[in-house]
Order: structure tokens, then C-alpha cells, then sequence
């Protein structure tokens, strides 16, 4: 790729979506648009970013924005997250709520966390007595939330962080592949959805797992979102970050829950504007 | 340093696993079947071993039965390592006390997610 076809794409993506792209890796770009091409019919790169550049169609540009954005996903990814859940969070909210507790995964790719939820909170049924949670899933990439919506899985993906007990348990071997059984599937709705967009529509959730999306934003593009997710967070609710992400220094609309890295809770600051 | 036992009749997979499990600061021993391996764990009981189904002369499932009959047997942690991987056989691994169930083939990422699930990383 030349330069000046890395810097459009650099460009087409931070402004449809807030992904920042490293136009020093050459490598990386060109690995997530060269399949893109060829599934689109283009002999290389160069035709499909000419083709983008001269006649702007709109779900081509998509597509490769999407292409752009990371999937890197695995079941139960870091651990920690989902030990709070279990442990601090599902408890507190099993007592206060008679309605269901709302969890949404942001930026959920292809499907392993809000499923990691959902069989967590399967798991936990027995802990909290009539225990009720709506888990809702988002994603910028339509590909993506195809496949999570499948619920099929490789060999390699239901060996990346999820327990062999319960893969057993919740997965059914089809040939080479694993599928997620529906009772489990259908705990789940998804939705595309473009953080940059007013996100008011969505509604209030209890949880909020928005982890390794943030890092991907350049400073402001973070604070707009995480400001976008303190208005949908219930006063008493939780935000679950990646362990590598912070809000220190980005916004004021979340303050850390000590001693539970990662975890947050609304500040009351932004509680008391609220009212 | 802690001791990872690999027992796997095949040489190249002992092979990946040792370079893997070095990697991560295990000590590797090796054992080409069941037998040995059991006169290995009598000799000197391993913190983990890495367990394949089909060996001869005593196969990985007789290997665990007999394994955790053994004084001090009940401590290593077994992950299966095999490609009899049916939800049946896997589920019988566990029955038969194993920790956690690696189905081949597998790359050093599975490995050692896998480890650290059981506490080993």
C-alpha cells in the first residue's frame, strides 16, 4: 500500500467510527483489507481503495471500517471482570432489583463476552433465587455480530478461556465446530452500533462492560463515549473497563471502585447534575 | 521450579509441549506411555502433568484412575491432552479426576490458557 492509501484509510475510519489506525503498520492494515478485497471481487488493495476514493459507496466504506476495527475477543477474557461480576456485582443488584438486571457488552465483536456473561449467569441461578438479567450486545462490525449470533465456534476459539466444564455443558459438538446451545444464545440481543452516534436511545443498563474498545479512541473521542455511557448507566449501576483502561484524566463521570481494578462507578458529581 | 510431567507417545508433541512449558518455567520431564509415566510420579510427584488418551501399554485414563489411587496422587494437576475429544470423552476425563482437557491440535496460546484456568499460570 502507498502512503497516501494508507493515510485515506486512516482517514475514512477515524471519521466514520473513532478508530485510530497506526499508519506504521503497513503489515496490519493490509492483513484486515486484503480478505476484504478479494471477497469484494477487487484483485488487490489498491483497486478496492481506488474504488472507495472515486465512487464513495457507502457500504463498501463500511465494510472496510469495520474491517479496520480489532476483534480480538476470547471467552471469560481476563477473569477478573467476570470474578466482580459473580462476586460483587450480581449479589448487590440480585437484592436491589425486581426488574432485570441489564448488562450490556460493548463492543462485543464475535460474541465470546456477552456469551461469558450469559453462561455466568446461568451458572450463578442457583446462587440468587429468581435471578433475571437481560444481556444486550453491541458491535460496529455487521460481519462480526453474524457470526456471534450464529454461536458457532472453532476448535481453537472455545479453547481460548473457556473452561472445558462448561463447554460440555453448554456447547454441542457439530463436526469440527462447537455451538452454543439456544437457551444460552437466547439470552443475548444484539445490535449494531457506531459509538460516535447519540447513544440516549439505548436506554439504561445496570452493567456495562466496555473493555479494549476505549484504547482504540484518540483522548476525546473516549471522553465523548465514556460520557455517553455514564447517561446510560443506572445511578447505582457499574462500568467494567479493560484492565489496561482508565478514566483518570479522560472524564469525571466515573469515579474507581478501590481495590477492584477496572471496575467504576458513576461519580456523584454527575449524579447530583442529574437530578 | 515446579515440574511438568509430559506423557505423550508421541515424541514431536513431548517436543512442542517441553518448548512451550519451559517457556512458561516449568521443569519438563517426559514419559511415552502410561507405565512410565506412573513409575515416574512414584519416583517423584509432579506439580502438573500434561496427559494424552491413547498410549501404550497403560493408556492416560488407566494412567489417572491409577495415578490418584497412588499416596500423594491426589496433588498434580492433569490436563488431558488428546484428540478423542467428544463431549463423552472429555466429560469421562473429568469423571476420572482430571483438572482440565486440551484437545489437539493445539498451539502455545490453548496451552497455556488452559494452564492458567487450572492455577498453573
Amino acid at each position: 500500500m502507498t502512503a497516501q492509501e494508507i493515510a485515506l484509510v486512516a482517514d475514512l475510519v477515524r471519521r466514520r467510527s473513532g478508530v485510530i489506525v497506526d499508519v506504521d503498520k503497513t503489515y496490519l492494515i493490509e492483513s484486515r483489507l486484503a480478505p476484504v478485497a478479494r471477497r469484494e471481487g477487487f484483485p488487490g488493495i489498491s483497486g478496492l481503495i481506488r474504488e472507495i476514493a472515486e465512487r464513495r459507496d457507502e457500504k463498501l466504506i463500511w465494510t472496510v471500517v469495520e474491517a479496520m476495527a480489532s476483534t480480538e475477543t476470547l471467552f471469560f477474557r481476563d477473569r477478573t471482570p467476570f470474578d466482580q461480576l459473580r462476586n460483587d456485582i450480581l449479589p448487590v443488584l440480585a437484592r436491589s432489583r425486581q426488574d432485570p438486571i441489564r448488562i450490556w457488552s460493548v463492543g462485543c465483536a464475535t460474541g465470546q463476552e456477552p456469551y461469558s456473561l450469559a453462561m455466568l449467569v446461568d451458572e450463578e441461578r442457583g446462587s440468587h433465587a429468581g435471578l433475571k438479567v437481560d444481556i444486550f450486545a453491541s458491535d460496529l462490525s455487521e460481519r462480526c455480530l453474524e457470526k456471534a449470533h450464529t454461536g458457532l465456534y472453532t476448535h481453537f476459539e472455545v479453547q481460548r478461556g473457556l473452561p472445558s466444564r462448561l463447554l460440555i455443558k453448554y456447547f454441542e459438538k457439530v463436526e469440527d465446530a462447537w455451538v452454543l446451545s439456544p437457551r444460552i444464545r437466547q439470552m443475548v440481543r444484539w445490535r449494531r452500533m457506531n459509538l460516535l452516534a447519540d447513544l440516549r436511545a439505548v436506554g439504561q443498563f445496570d452493567v456495562i462492560f466496555c473493555r479494549n474498545v476505549l484504547n482504540a479512541f484518540d483522548e476525546s473521542t473516549r471522553a465523548m463515549v465514556l460520557d455517553q455511557l455514564a447517561l446510560a448507566l443506572s445511578d447505582d449501576g457499574f462500568l467494567i473497563l479493560g484492565l489496561n483502561e482508565a478514566v483518570a484524566g479522560v472524564t469525571k463521570a466515573f469515579r474507581p471502585v478501590p481495590g477492584r481494578r477496572g471496575l467504576y462507578i458513576r461519580a456523584p458529581d454527575l449524579l447530583q447534575g442529574a437530578a | 521450579m515446579r515440574t511438568c510431567l509430559v506423557a505423550d507417545d508421541s515424541r514431536v508433541i513431548r517436543k512442542v509441549a517441553r518448548r512451550i512449558l519451559e517457556d512458561a518455567g516449568f521443569d519438563v520431564a517426559e514419559a511415552a506411555d502410561g507405565m512410565e509415566a506412573l513409575a515416574w510420579c512414584r519416583t517423584s510427584m509432579p506439580e502438573a502433568i500434561l496427559l494424552d488418551w491413547n498410549m501404550p501399554v497403560l493408556n492416560g485414563l488407566e494412567f489417572l484412575q491409577q495415578l490418584r489411587r497412588e499416596p500423594g496422587g491426589d496433588k498434580p494437576i492433569v490436563v488431558f491432552c488428546t484428540v478423542e475429544n467428544t463431549p463423552e470423552r472429555i466429560a469421562k476425563a473429568f469423571a476420572c479426576g482430571a483438572n482440565e482437557f486440551i484437545m489437539k491440535p493445539f498451539d502455545s496460546e490453548i496451552l497455556e490458557s488452559k494452564f492458567a484456568e487450572v492455577g498453573l499460570l
